[in-house]
């Protein structure tokens, strides 16, 4: 497939914000009271967000889950409020209602994303049904991880997405552990790809890593869906570099496992790529670093000054 | 007396009946090796003291823990499973509210299920609602389930080692703040029943009754009540199935006055059930209106400023219990 040279910028462009979105937090929240609660961080999986996201249009949906900053990003979120949500501002996409954990943003098709592991699925195979009852040509993509696909939840949705043929691409973001566990403690099938042949659905097994590979089979993905012929799953291999959380001390993963996955980092593969092809100058690139470093700290800024919610406003959006 | 947070209270109790007993088993999410490496947390060492055989990590598969315990308990088997966040009650709730509370009532009394459950509940961590949010009230509305709540690390290890004991399906659920309040906790064994509850400061001007964490919040501002001259009882419930009636009463009998506090949402929270059982036997004993403080019907917000706003604090209960004098 040849990939138009746009999208591999906006895929570089994904994987360079994304990144240095979360190297900023990993480092703001080791400061006492900058950011509270947990802070789930996606580094070195920024690929598969990039990469899916990329071959989405605005139409199409994203449900995605607590890893979710990278796929939020590439549909196209605002920095600035997603950055102000995180701190738990006023000014935050969600009004401090949410903080980092279950960042909505529905102006760009990412109305829900759920902390609780596999509360994905399921939504997002009604938010295909509506998108087939409607008629709409677009399609809902589902971030889970491994471990997700341990919950019932996720089988009785892809069930579901399978029998009624309903455009939905369920997107397994492998990244090797769930919480503590490696894939083999948790879960007997080698690939979770697998699990597709039970509700007579394709399975693919992806490069999470490589940007382009994701791109072009989640294309394929959303080329069948809108052709009618339903829901695929693809499980992308990738790796998570950071612990569960940033206050997980990592014990369980292996520190060579960690330098591996780290030399396989998504950034220089697609980079190295398109300056070895000329899509993009030493430095054009150069400038384009500067300018996403630009838009973090422009990010950082605009949570830091913003307010805080009032007390009272807790009351506020139970109900429509 | 050594000073242990309620997570270690937790730690020791499953241990002692562990060694005391080999069918008691441990199985949840993160139980063996664990995300965390802090000593405060319940599970801590479980695994490096009792082996894989006994402390079961679990797939992400809340259906399937809960599911573990009801058929390994009518086997024979002591199952201690751990929910590891409360809101996540919801994935278990098929087998817990359908199966662990009704299958013994469905054979007749042939079958048991001496099963716990234990929740990691609590706002105040900063995670939001779909980590935060106290569901005892809904347990507590299925018949078949008792349901623990303690306020002490004392009462933590008392409470869940009956509760081990117990051939009865209990639900324990543990506030995450009080992990990291030590308490004393004394050094020999014993077992606090479930059922009791426990006066922890004798009062004469009115009732609060209360379990949890927000036994702390009603400790404090009863301190600083009396320095105005009012005398407070708090009447800990710990227990909130099977309840102590007559604790409450005789002591909503002794003051006239009540008070209710619990950090759950308050529609349907656990607090109308104490008052329903005041106004059904004491209503004569009343000389104001009860109180309720309790949070607002909302979900727990994760800034910081809405979620204190959430939590009900001493100012709150002081406020309520003037209102009333
Ligand atoms: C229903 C539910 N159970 C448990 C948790 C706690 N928890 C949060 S993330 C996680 C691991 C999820 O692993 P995976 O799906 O592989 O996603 P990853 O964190 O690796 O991105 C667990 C157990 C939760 N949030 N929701």
């Amino acid at each position: 497939m040849e990939i138009p040279q746009a999208k591999k910028m906006e895929m570089l462009r994904s994987l360079l914000l994304a990144r240095r979105f979360e190297e900023s937090l990993t480092e703001l929240c080791k400061i006492e009271g900058k950011i509270p609660g947990m802070m789930i961080l996606c580094t070195g999986q920024e690929a598969v967000g990039a990469g899916v996201c990329a071959a989405l249009q605005p139409e199409d949906s994203i449900i995605t889950n607590h890893r979710s900053h990278s796929h939020l990003l590439a549909k196209g979120a605002d920095p600035r409020t997603l950055m102000a949500e995180i701190f738990c501002k006023r000014t935050g996409c969600n009004k401090g209602k949410s903080g980092t954990l279950h960042l909505a943003v529905p102006e760009v098709n990412a109305p829900c994303t759920t902390t609780v592991v596999g509360g994905g699925p399921p939504i997002a195979v009604g938010r295909a049904f509506a998108q087939q009852y409607r008629r709409e040509r677009s399609v809902t993509v589902c971030f889970v991880g491994d471990g997700a696909t341990n919950e019932g939840s996720f089988h009785e949705a892809m069930n579901l997405a399978s029998l009624w043929n309903l455009p939905v691409i369920f997107v397994c973001e492998n990244n090797l552990y769930a919480g503590a566990q490696r894939h083999e403690e948790h879960t007997k099938v080698k690939n979770i790809a697998d699990r597709a042949a039970g509700y007579a659905m394709p399975g693919v097994v992806v490069d999470g890593n490589d940007a382009l590979a994701v791109y072009a089979s989640a294309l394929d993905a959303r080329t069948r869906a809108l052709a009618g012929e339903g829901p695929t799953l693809i499980e992308y291999k990738t790796y998570r570099w950071r612990g569960h959380g940033e206050s997980d001390p990592q014990l369980y993963q292996p520190k060579e496992e960690i330098a591996v996955w780290q030399a396989a980092c998504p950034i220089p593969k697609l980079r190295g790529d398109m300056l070895i092809q000329g899509l993009i100058s030493a430095d054009e690139l150069h400038a384009l670093e500067k300018k996403i470093d630009a838009v973090v700290q422009d990010a950082i800024r605009f949570a830091e000054e913003s307010p805080y919610p009032e007390p009272h406003e807790a009351l506020e959006d139970v109900f429509a | 007396m050594q000073q242990l947070g309620m997570g270690q209270a937790v730690n020791q109790a499953l241990r002692e009946e562990m060694t005391r007993d080999p069918d008691v088993f441990v199985a949840g999410e993160g139980v063996g090796v664990s995300i965390h490496d802090n000593p405060m947390f319940p599970t801590a060492g479980l695994l490096e003291a009792f082996g894989a055989g006994r402390i079961k990590d679990t797939p992400v598969s809340e259906a399937a823990i809960a599911g573990l315990a009801v058929g390994a308990s009518e086997a024979g088997l002591k199952p201690v499973v751990e929910i590891m966040f409360n809101p996540f009650f919801t994935l278990a709730s098929d087998m817990i509210v359908n199966h662990a509370a009704k299958l013994r009532y469905l054979s007749g009394g042939k079958s048991s299920f001496p099963l716990v459950v234990r929740m990691k509940s609590g706002a105040g961590i900063g995670a939001g609602c779909q980590h935060s949010h106290n569901l005892e009230a809904w347990v507590a509305h299925c018949p078949g389930l008792k349901v623990v709540m303690p306020g002490t690390p004392a009462d933590a290890k008392g409470l869940l080692k009956s509760a081990i004991r117990d051939p009865n399906p209990v639900i324990f659920i543990e506030d995450m703040l009080l992990y990291f309040v030590p308490g004393p906790v004394p050094e020999e064994e014993y077992l606090i029943p479930i059922g009791p509850a426990d006066i922890k400061r004798p009062g004469k001007d009115v009732t609060v009754v209360t379990w949890s964490k927000m036994l702390g919040v009603a400790l404090k501002a009863a301190a600083q009540l009396a320095q105005e001259g009012i005398d407070v009882e708090i009447v800990d419930l710990r227990t909130l199935v099977p309840l102590d009636k007559e604790t409450i009463l005789n002591s909503v009998r002794k003051t006239g006055r009540l008070v209710v506090l619990h950090e759950a949402t308050r529609t349907g929270g656990f607090a109308g059930e104490v008052a329903a059982v005041v106004m059904e036997a004491a209503f004569d004993s009343l000389k104001a209106p009860l109180r309720r403080v309790t949070g607002p019907d909302i979900p727990v917000p994760a800034s910081p400023p809405l979620e204190r706003f959430y939590i009900p604090d001493e100012q709150q209960l002081i406020a309520a219990v003037k209102e009333i004098l």
